[in-house]
C-alpha cells in the first residue's frame, strides 16, 4: 500500500487506543508494568497511519508473551523463544505488514538468543521489544540471563554466579540498526521510543525496563523514583549532552575511549566537554560504551536511541533478488522448469 | 574398427564406479547415468559416500561409490550386485569386492596399486598379483598414465591431470558399454567453457579412455543394452531432491499463491533448498535459517501469512523441530514437512539411508498430536508426493510430513515430465467474510479458515494454547479441551476419505502378501516379479499413506495368510499395523544403511514358502 492511499484510509477512519483492545481480560498480575507497555502500544498504534490489519504481533512464551492476545491486530501467540523466527517468516511472506515482536528477557535471550540475534544480523525490517523484569516471572521466579551476578532466586538460593548479557549490547553488535531503551515508569518517553521505532525502516529493537512485582519488585526503583531518578538516569537525545542529575549539575564526558563523570558546579568542566549524543554514528564503538554504563560504578542508566543507522533490509534484498531474476530470466514457466537439462522423447 | 571385438547384447547390467572420494565418482556416475538415460534406458541409481567431505586418499574409509543399474526392461532398483566395478584404488577393490556378482568384470587403475595404497587399504600382497581375484575377469588399466600421456602438452599441474582421470575411466566404460560421448561433452562444454584449459584437459581425457578401449585388445567383447520401452512421453533423468523441489514449484503454481521455504542445511536433505534457490523466477522464496527450529519457525509465520510453506530435514533436524510441529498442529496451518531420512539415532550415518523415521513422524510429539503422513516410494514419485501433500496440507489446514530417504534422495531415474494442464489445481479460499468470521470455524472437511494478516476485519489471534472451539479465544474448560482434541483427530482421520486405496498387485489369490513403504518399493517389486516368474503366488501392496492409512487396509491385509513386511528399521509399521488392525505380520529388517536387495526379499520369501534360494 502507498503512503497516499495509507493516509487516505487514516482520514476514513480515524481509529484510537480503544481499536486496538481485545474482549479478552488482561491477566497479568496487578501493578505488573506489562500493563504500561500495553497501553503505551494501543495509545501509539492509531497514530502510526498503518491500517490495523496489517499489524501483526508476534510472541513466545512468557508473561509478556500474552501480549497479542490483548491487541486487537492480526497475533500469534507461539512457542518459546521462537517470536523472531515466526515474525520473520511473516514479514517474509508479506512484507506489507507491519510486524512486532513482544518478548521476555527469557524468551528472548535465553532459550530464543539464537532467533534474536540472527535477526538483527538481516536486519528485517521489525519491531522487537524486549520486556526486561530480570526474572522469570511465568515460571515463579527463577534468574534470568540479565539477573545480575548474585542474585537470589528460587533457583539460586546461594546467588546466581552467571553474568548478565546487556540486551542493548547484544543488539548492537549483532547488527540491529535502531537500538533505543526505556522504562514503563516513563509512558511518555515510552511512547516516544515506539513512535521512533516504528518509523525505522529496518530491525528495531526496544529493550523496556519492566518492573515485575511479584517476583523481582523494585528492579528498577532507582531509576523510576522520584527522589532517584534525576541521579540515576541519563536521557540520550541526538546532539545533546550527556547531562544528568537533578540540578543538570552531572555529566559525561570522554577521556579517550573511557567515560569520565564530571561534575558541572566546580568550574573545572562547562557543558561544552561533554560527550555529545550521536544516533547516526556508523561506528557502533559509543553505543557499547553508553550499554556498558550499568557495568561502571556510580554510572547513570541511559535511556533513548543509542543508535540508528540505515542499511539494506533482508525483506527488501529478497524481493529485490526475485524482480532482479525474474527481469533476468523472465516470469518462470512450469513446462520450462519440468525440461530443464536434458529430455528425450519415447515413442 | 581396429580389432575384432564381439557385441554382446544384455538386458541389463550393474555398474558400479569406486574411489576416492576425491576421486570425483560420484560425477562419474551420474555423467554415465544421464547419458544412459537420455539413450534411453531405464535405469536406477545408488550414490553411496561416506561422510567425510575429503577423507585421507587412498584409506578404506575414503571410498566413494556410484552404482547404477540400466536396462532394456523397466527395472525398479539399483541393481543387487554388480556386474562391472571400476575401482580406482586398491581400497575401493577392497570395499566393493564382496559385493560383485560371481565372474563380475573389474576394471581397475593398476598405477594406484603402489606400496602406499596397498598399505592404506591393509592388503598384505598386492591382490593384481596373487590369486584373490581369481574367478572374476580382471582388467588392468594404466589408467593415471594413460591420462598424463593423453595430457601432455597441455598447460596443466599434475594435481590436475590426476583429478582428470576418472573422465578416462568414464570414456572406457562409454566404450564398453557402446554409449556416446556427445551429452558428456556437452556437458564439459557448459561446466568449464571459461576456462579452456580444463575443458580441454577432460575432453581429452574422455577420449582417449574411449579410444583406449577401442584400439588396445582389454576387451574382447563390447556390451549393448538396447532402449528400454518405456510409456509413450518425454522423459528426464531426475533425482528424489530434485523431484520434491519441483514438484513444491508446481502446488505453488496450481495453488496460485508464493512458495515460501524455511530450511537449515542437512545431508541429506540439502540438495532440496539449494535446488528451490534456483527457482526465483517462479516466486519462489528460501530462506536459510539460522537453526533447523528457525527453519520450520520461520516456515510456519509465512504459512500464517498466506504462503505455501515448506521446511526440509533430516532425522536429527526433525527431532529439533518437535515442538514446532505441534504448533503447527495446534493452530491448523497448512505446513509441508519433508524428511529425508538417514541412519539413526543421533547423527547416526548421515549419508546412508534408511526409513526409520515413521515413528517420530507419527508420535514424537507432546499431547495427542495427528499429522498426516506420506511417504514417497521412488524417485520420481517424489514430485506427485511433495504436490499431493501441498494439496492436503492446504485443503485440511494441517501440517503434513512427506518422509523420503537418501537412498531416493541421491538416487535417479527417468521421470515422465507430467503435462501442467493435467496436474489437478489446488483451490486456496482465504477467508474474506468479516461478517462470520470466527478463528475456528470448521467446513466440511473439519478444516478452519485461513485468514490471512492484511485482511480488513478479520484481525485474530492464534497461538500454542488450548482455543475455544469456533471462537478461538484462549480456553482451559475441560470438555473444550477434550472436544478439540478430538476435533484434530477426527479431522486428520477424515483424509482417509480423500486418499486413493491400495492396489494389490500380483497373484489374486497369493500365498504371501508383502506390506512396504517408502524407498523399499523398488525391492520389493522386482522381488515379487522374479518369484511370480518362477511360480510362486505372492503380491504386493504399498503403502505411500502411513497416516491415515487408506479405507481399504484392513479389507485388503485380512485377506492374506500371512503378511512380510520389510523395513530398515526395527519394524515401525509393523507395530503401526499390528496396533491399528490387531493383526499378526512377519517382520523383515535390515537395517545397514543400504536399500535391500531384491534377491534378499525373494530369499526372505523363499524361506516362508518353501524353494531354492537365489544368489
Amino acid at each position: 500500500m502507498s503512503t497516499n492511499e495509507v493516509m487516505e484510509k487514516n482520514e476514513n477512519v480515524k481509529l484510537t487506543a480503544k481499536d486496538f483492545s481485545t474482549n479478552q481480560d488482561v491477566r497479568w498480575c496487578p501493578g505488573c508494568g506489562d500493563y504500561s507497555i500495553l497501553a503505551q502500544a494501543q495509545r501509539v498504534s492509531p497514530e502510526l497511519g498503518i491500517p490495523r490489519e496489517k499489524f501483526v504481533w508476534v510472541s513466545g512464551i512468557g508473561c509478556s508473551s500474552r501480549f497479542p492476545y490483548y491487541m486487537d491486530t492480526y497475533g500469534f501467540h507461539s512457542i518459546h523463544g521462537r517470536a523472531p523466527a515466526i515474525a520473520t517468516g511473516v514479514k517474509l511472506a508479506n512484507p506489507d505488514l507491519s510486524v512486532w515482536v513482544a518478548a521476555g528477557d527469557g524468551d528472548l535471550l535465553s532459550i530464543g538468543g539464537n532467533h534474536f540475534i540472527h535477526a538483527c544480523r538481516r536486519n528485517i525490517d521489525m519491531k522487537v521489544i524486549l520486556f526486561n523484569n530480570r526474572i522469570y516471572g511465568l515460571t515463579k521466579g527463577q534468574y534470568s540471563p540479565t539477573s545480575e551476578k548474585g542474585k537470589k532466586t528460587k533457583s539460586t538460593p546461594y546467588g546466581s554466579i552467571d553474568f548478565p548479557f546487556l540486551p542493548v549490547n547484544m543488539a548492537v553488535a549483532s547488527g540491529a540498526t535502531f537500538v533505543a531503551r526505556t522504562i514503563d515508569r516513563d509512558p511518555k518517553h515510552m511512547q516516544a521510543m515506539m513512535h521512533r521505532a516504528a518509523a525505522h525502516h529496518g530491525l528495531a529493537f526496544i529493550e523496556i525496563y519492566q518492573n515485575c512485582n511479584i517476583f523481582n519488585d523494585g528492579a528498577y526503583e532507582p531509576l523510576t523514583n522520584k527522589e532517584t531518578k534525576a541521579d540515576n538516569v541519563v536521557v540520550l537525545e541526538h546532539g545533546k549532552p550527556l547531562i544528568y542529575g537533578k540540578n543538570n549539575d552531572k555529566g559525561i564526558r570522554m577521556d579517550g575511549m573511557n567515560p569520565v563523570i564530571v561534575d558541572l558546579t566546580t568550574g573545572e568542566y562547562s557543558v561544552n566537554d561533554l560527550w555529545i549524543h550521536d544516533e547516526f554514528d556508523e561506528n557502533p564503538g559509543r553505543s557499547f560504551v553508553l550499554a556498558h554504563f550499568s557495568d561502571l560504578k556510580d554510572f547513570p542508566t541511559p535511556v533513548g536511541v543509542f543508535r540508528q543507522i540505515q542499511k539494506s533490509t533482508y525483506d527488501g534484498d529478497l524481493f529485490a533478488q526475485l524482480d532482479e531474476v525474474t527481469k533476468l530470466k523472465g516470469k518462470g514457466k512450469l513446462e520450462k522448469l519440468f525440461r530443464m537439462g536434458n529430455t528425450w522423447e519415447v515413442a | 574398427m581396429a580389432k575384432d571385438v564381439e557385441v554382446q547384447v544384455l538386458e541389463d547390467v550393474t555398474v558400479r564406479f569406486a574411489g576416492d572420494s576425491g576421486d570425483g565418482m560420484q560425477l562419474t556416475g551420474s555423467q554415465f547415468s544421464n547419458t544412459t538415460a537420455l539413450f534411453g534406458n531405464d535405469l536406477n541409481t545408488l550414490p553411496d559416500y561416506p561422510a567425510e567431505i575429503r577423507a585421507p586418499a587412498g584409506t578404506l574409509y575414503g571410498v566413494s561409490g556410484f552404482q547404477l543399474h540400466f536396462s532394456s526392461l523397466e527395472i525398479q532398483t539399483p541393481g543387487d550386485s554388480p556386474d562391472v566395478l571400476v575401482a580406482m584404488n586398491p581400497a575401493a577393490l577392497k570395499v566393493n569386492l564382496k559385493d560383485l556378482k560371481p565372474g563380475a568384470t573389474i576394471v581397475v587403475n593398476e598405477n594406484a596399486f603402489d606400496s602406499k595404497n596397498l598399505k592404506l587399504a591393509h592388503y598384505e600382497s598386492n591382490p593384481l598379483e596373487d590369486d584373490s581375484l581369481a574367478g572374476f575377469n580382471v582388467i588392468l588399466v594404466p589408467l593415471s598414465k594413460q591420462t598424463a600421456a593423453a595430457l601432455e602438452g597441455l598447460q596443466i599441474s599434475m594435481k590436475d591431470i590426476e583429478r582428470t582421470k576418472n573422465f578416462f575411466a568414464l570414456g572406457l566404460m562409454y566404450w564398453l558399454f557402446d554409449r556416446p560421448l556427445e551429452p558428456t561433452l556437452a556437458w564439459l562444454e557448459n561446466k568449464f567453457g571459461k576456462k579452456p584449459v580444463y575443458l580441454e584437459a577432460n575432453k581429452k581425457a574422455l577420449t582417449a579412455g574411449y579410444y583406449y578401449g577401442e584400439n588396445t585388445e582389454i576387451f574382447t567383447t563390447r556390451y549393448h543394452v538396447n532402449p528400454a520401452k518405456l510409456e509413450k512421453g518425454s522423459y528426464r533423468s531426475i533425482s528424489g531432491n530434485e523431484a520434491v523441489a519441483l514438484g513444491f514449484v508446481a502446488a505453488s503454481y496450481k495453488a496460485g499463491i508464493p512458495l515460501f521455504l524455511g530450511s537449515y542445511p542437512i545431508t541429506p536433505a540439502s540438495e532440496i533448498l539449494q535446488e528451490l534457490s534456483n527457482f526465483k523466477n517462479f516466486g519462489v522464496k528460501t530462506f536459510q535459517a539460522e537453526d533447523e527450529i528457525a527453519g520450520i519457525a520461520s516456515a510456519i509465520g509465512a504459512s500464517f501469512a498466506g504462503n505455501l510453506a515448506v521446511t526440509t530435514t533430516s532425522g536429527p533436524g526433525l527431532a529439533l523441530k518437535t515442538e514446532a510441529v505441534g504448533l503447527a498442529v495446534m493452530t491448523e496451518l497448512p505446513l509441508v514437512i519433508v524428511d529425508v531420512q538417514r541412519g539413526g539415532p543421533s547423527t547416526g550415518l548421515p549419508t546412508k539411508t534408511e526409513q526409520s523415521d515413521l515413528l517420530q513422524a507419527m508420535y514424537g510429539r507432546n499431547g495427542e498430536s495427528p499429522v498426516p503422513i506420506l511417504a514417497a516410494s521412488t524417485p520420481s514419485d517424489c514430485f506427485d508426493m511433495a504436490f499431493e501433500a501441498c494439496r492436503i496440507a492446504i485443503k485440511y489446514m494441517t501440517p503434513v510430513f512427506l518422509l523420503s530417504e537418501g537412498y531416493l534422495a541421491n538416487g535417479s531415474e527417468p521421470w515422465k515430465i507430467p503435462d501442467v494442464d493435467s496436474l489437478p489445481e489446488i483451490p486456496v479460499n482465504y477467508w474474506k467474510d468479516k461478517e462470520t468470521y470466527q478463528p475456528y470455524l470448521r467446513d466440511e472437511n473439519l478444516s478452519r479458515p485461513w485468514a490471512i494478516p492484511g485482511t480488513p476485519g478479520l484481525e485474530h489471534r492464534i497461538g500454542g494454547l488450548e482455543k475455544a472451539h469456533t471462537y478461538g479465544t484462549v480456553s482451559y474448560v475441560p470438555e473444550n479441551h477434550e472436544f478439540m482434541v478430538r476435533m484434530r483427530d477426527a479431522k486428520v482421520k477424515k483424509i482417509q476419505d480423500d486418499i486413493p486405496d491400495l492396489v494389490v498387485t500380483g497373484d489374486k489369490d497369493a500365498d504371501l502378501l508383502v506390506a512396504a513403504w517408502g524407498g523399499t518399493y523398488g525391492s520389493v517389486t522386482e522381488a515379487i516379479a522374479n518369484l511370480q516368474k518362477k511360480g510362486f503366488k505372492v503380491a504386493q501392496v504399498h503403502f505411500k499413506y502411513l497416516n491415515p492409512f487408506p479405507k481399504n487396509t484392513k479389507e485388503v491385509l485380512s485377506k492374506y495368510k500371512q503378511i512380510l513386511v520389510p523395513e530398515r528399521n526395527l519394524g515401525q509399521l509393523s507395530k503401526m499395523l499390528k496396533m491399528e488392525y490387531l493383526l499378526e505380520v512377519i517382520e523383515f529388517n535390515k537395517i545397514q544403511g543400504s536399500p535391500f536387495k531384491s534377491s534378499e526379499i525373494e530369499n526372505k520369501i523363499i524361506s516362508i514358502l518353501g524353494g531354492e534360494n537365489v544368489d
